[in-house]
């Protein structure tokens, strides 16, 4: 841990480019992600302000990770906007996974607004040797 | 050679309007924490009353402290980004570090009925008006 810490910048939301534009009525931003490597799984941290547990979607299509977390619009129904300095809405972003994941044992957590998805590597394939007769 | 204030009316009402615009100015215009800082936030009303919202993924509880006095409220804490010791990074976006925030609201703020909740990394500060900004209606004797 470095003895000086630096002061958080400024990071303003990633709103998805058109290309990648959805037919639904709301904002949707690219969240911001790390993604890194252990000896037995690779890791994905992912900021998801304000998505409670529950609208969190994560989905597995042949080698294509696609999680979409929603928020709760709702809460912001009855206040009167007076002073803006960033908008709100869904996140979504989509990942390509290696083949070596084992995507059977996929878990995820979230915690202050931050997602967790651990991919687990997959046993590497025991390299035979093949006898000559 | 005798030097004359042309007119000593003119540069005072000009400090004073210059210095009127800047305490009396919109949201949070003059001060360190301005526009641009982290975090950032936005403001709404409710019967009256201020909701601050910020948000702030990856920020502890813990790690968070909120002070308020008179107009202005402070937000300040630390947000931690940790890998692994031996993870090797692909992707790094976030960032972590300490932030220090200070607004100046336009009303001042009953400081005993301030309430916060802290849920899935946002921030939400109830700040309601103290009484003396209230209007009041006068009864016509």
């Amino acid at each position: 841990m470095a003895a000086v810490q630096r002061e958080v910048a400024l990071q303003e939301k990633r709103e998805l480019s058109p290309a990648q534009e959805r037919t639904e009525a709301a904002k949707f931003y690219s969240p911001y992600t790390d993604i890194y490597e252990t000896k037995d799984a690779v890791i994905v941290t992912m900021e998801v302000p304000g998505v409670a547990k529950p609208d969190i979607d994560i989905r597995l299509e042949k080698s294509q990770l696609t999680i979409t977390s929603n928020i709760d619009s709702k809460r912001y129904e009855t206040l009167e906007p007076i002073y803006a300095e960033y908008n709100v809405g869904n996140f979504v972003r989509s990942f390509t996974l290696s083949t070596k994941i084992d995507s059977n044992s996929i878990a995820a957590s979230v915690a202050d607004g931050v997602l967790t998805v651990r991919l687990p590597k997959a046993a590497e394939p025991i390299a035979k040797r093949i006898a000559l007769d | 050679m005798v030097l004359r204030m042309r007119d000593p009316f003119a540069a005072l009402l000009a400090v004073q309007r210059a210095m009127d615009n800047a305490t009396r100015s919109d949201w949070f215009g003059t001060l360190t924490g301005g526009r641009g800082a982290y975090p950032p936030v936005n403001v709404f009303e409710e019967n009256g009353d201020f909701v601050l919202v910020a948000e702030l993924p990856g920020v502890k509880k813990e790690d968070l402290d909120i002070q308020v006095k008179g107009d202005t409220v402070r937000v300040h804490g630390k947000k931690t980004v940790e890998y692994a010791d031996d993870a090797s990074v692909h992707r790094r976006e976030r960032v972590g570090g300490e932030f220090d925030r200070t607004l100046t609201l336009p009303a001042q703020i009953d400081v005993a009925k301030v309430t916060a909740d802290y849920r899935d990394g946002v921030l939400t500060l109830r700040l309601p008006r103290a009484e003396s900004e209230k209007p009041r209606s006068v009864t016509i004797n």
